[in-house]
């Protein structure tokens, strides 16, 4: 993924790097008043490019070497093509069955999404319930780990019987496996509220559900969020192993398809799309990130990766 | 916000014999012990201690965020029970939200009181202009210095127009001259709105410039061990104070009293 390197290249208006802290004069603030942090909001649209192509460059290289490496292999036939197909068969591929793989993406971006959205709200009304009531933590959590440890792949055939080929069973199996990482992000930001701002609030006088929506939920947002980036990626997985087990479409079944039939371009080809899907559902997770927390250490200096 | 329903007989804090107790499975600490004190409206009690001598739990105790194991603790008359309203809060830490701008973290204590929006602003307004905040309305905590982010928590718990402001160890965190200057604010504020102030604090020389009474109390189990009235007009000034030889005698006695476990 890309990374946004340590950004020694910050533009002139950043007075968010640590260490610069004090832009802010103490004395005398009337005075001090002068420095202008209503200049704030952003890095100038130039800086900001310049910062996005000094991360890019790394992994470009080396998505570009491994490319010429395949390229090099697959033409030169050191590997025969019905197992390593050339970047121009996989292309070919890509163009002449467009409409048929676009079909099978969407279904599973559907099953994905559905069952990613489902993830969501299911681990985060978990992770509340765990972390505001004792009685029910002590019910839950074993159950949650309990589905955690089951093997989601074993359970996938059962899931098939149960709900048919449908598109169920795979958003079911998607949910499973993207629920985890919500509840235990949900969790972990709930509690990682300062207890001085719980007892602030209590002298405010305020309720349990104003406490919650005002401090704790916003709190909770930069663990959640890297909570909900891992569940994104695994609700792709969770989407095509249910395809695996039985289905009449998405990317899965036509990897199946491709790979009783030796096409290995169109293998390759459907490898692709999945891991589109994940890049892209990704991509989306980190830039809601980015308009939810524009506050937060982990969107000020880049790291996008990392569990705050 | 303000009640009407104390008189003028009732004390701003009233404890008497409050000892408070935390039992967990392995231990037991006595915090606090038969502590007594009474604050009336308007004074401004600072009490030093060592640290973990129990002075945050005396306050909370005050706030009704930890009950008393015994002794009896009343608010403005009435007596505590559970988180007391009628207070506002100022700890080491900011505790701010790192989300909300400095104005929006002022207003929170509006919100979450339901307090009327147009009112709560012009006092946001006005706490801004008053603590030197003017020009950061819109700055996020993480823009501002220390000194900066607890001049906002000091006017977040200002907002509401408390009749007793509770403050621990507030400027504690801070460097010497920000300290000094933030004293020197508060001192001001003080004199202004009228508010009780009770504050904690384990430096000498910031429990005599504040208060118009200085209570010492003992390493844990903290207990009141003495009682300073300094008898130094309420208008204070540092430049003044510390060539003050009333203000010397003072934290010469309190600091014999503490022993070297106390600073400044
Ligand atoms: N919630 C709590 N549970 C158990 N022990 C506590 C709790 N709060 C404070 N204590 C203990 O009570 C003693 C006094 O703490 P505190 O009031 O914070 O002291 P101070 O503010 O003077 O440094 C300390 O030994 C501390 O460990
Ligand atoms: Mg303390």
């Amino acid at each position: 993924m890309p990374q946004r390197a340590a950004d020694q290249s910050a533009g002139p208006a950043t007075d968010d790097q640590p260490g610069t802290i004090p832009p802010v004069a103490e004395l005398p603030p009337v005075a001090a008043s002068a420095g202008n942090p209503g200049a704030r909001g952003g890095t100038p649209p130039a800086a900001r490019l310049v910062r996005l192509l000094e991360a890019l460059w790394r992994p470009a290289l080396l998505l570009a070497a491994l490319f010429a490496g395949w390229w090099f292999v697959a033409e030169r036939e050191y590997m025969p093509n019905y197992l390593l197909p050339t970047p121009g068969q996989v292309w070919a591929t890509m163009t002449e069955d467009w409409s048929f793989l676009m079909r099978n993406t969407y279904v599973t971006l559907y099953e994905t999404v559905i069952g990613f959205i489902l993830a969501a709200l299911l681990g985060l009304g978990t992770a509340v319930l765990i972390v505001y009531s004792r009685t029910l933590e002590k019910a839950v959590y074993p159950i949650v780990l309990f589905a955690q440890v089951i093997p989601k792949i074993a359970i996938a055939p059962l899931l098939v019987a149960w709900f048919g080929v449908g598109l169920t069973p795979k958003i079911v199996l998607a949910v499973l496996i993207a629920f985890f990482p919500v509840v235990i992000s949900g969790v972990a930001g709930l509690r990682s509220t300062d207890p001085e701002l719980l007892d602030l609030s209590a002298t405010m006088g305020a309720g349990p559900w104003r406490t919650f929506r005002r401090i704790r939920f916003p709190n909770s947002l930069p663990h959640l969020m890297s909570g909900l980036k891992v569940a994104v990626t695994l609700a792709v997985v969770g989407a095509v192993v249910g395809e695996f087990v039985g289905a009449k479409e998405g990317l899965g079944y036509v990897l199946l398809v491709a790979n009783g039939n030796l096409d290995a371009a169109l293998l390759f080809a459907d490898l692709f799309l999945m891991s589109l899907i994940g890049i892209v559902l990704f991509a989306v997770v980190e830039v809601a990130e980015a308009l939810l927390i524009p506050w937060h250490a982990s969107r000020r200096g880049g790291v996008p990766l990392t569990t705050s | 916000m303000s009640t009407a329903t104390s008189t003028l007989t009732d004390a701003a804090v009233d404890i008497t014999g409050l000892t408070v107790r935390f039992e967990s499975k392995r231990s037991q600490t006595t915090a606090v012990t038969d502590v007594s004190l009474r604050v009336e409206p308007g004074e401004f009690v600072t009490i030093v201690g060592p640290s973990g001598c129990g002075k945050s739990t005396l306050l909370k105790v005050v706030a009704g965020l930890v009950p008393p194991t015994s002794g009896t603790v009343s608010l403005l008359g009435r007596p505590v029970r559970r988180p007391q309203q009628d207070i506002g809060f100022v700890f080491q830490r900011p505790a701010l939200l790192d989300w909300r701008s400095v104005r929006k973290n002022i207003l929170l204590q509006a919100e979450m009181r339901g307090l009327d929006r147009s009112v709560a602003a012009r006092r946001a307004d006005e706490l801004i202009a008053l603590t030197g905040l003017t020009g950061f309305e819109k700055a996020l905590p993480h823009e501002l210095s220390g000194g900066m982010q607890q001049r906002v928590a000091l006017c977040r718990a200002l907002l509401h127009q408390p009749p007793v402001l509770l403050m621990d160890e507030p400027f504690g965190a801070l460097d010497a001259l920000t300290r000094e200057q933030l004293n020197t604010e508060l001192n001001r504020i003080w004199r202004d709105t009228g508010t009780t102030v009770l504050l904690v604090t384990h430096s000498i020389a910031e429990a005599v410039f504040l208060g118009t009474r200085v209570e010492v109390m003992s390493p844990r189990p903290g207990r009141i061990v003495r009682t300073f009235p300094v008898d130094i007009p309420p208008e204070r000034d540092y430049a003044q104070i510390m060539s003050d030889e009333r203000f010397d005698r003072l934290a010469t006695q309190i600091r014999g009293l503490l022993g070297a476990g106390a600073n400044h």
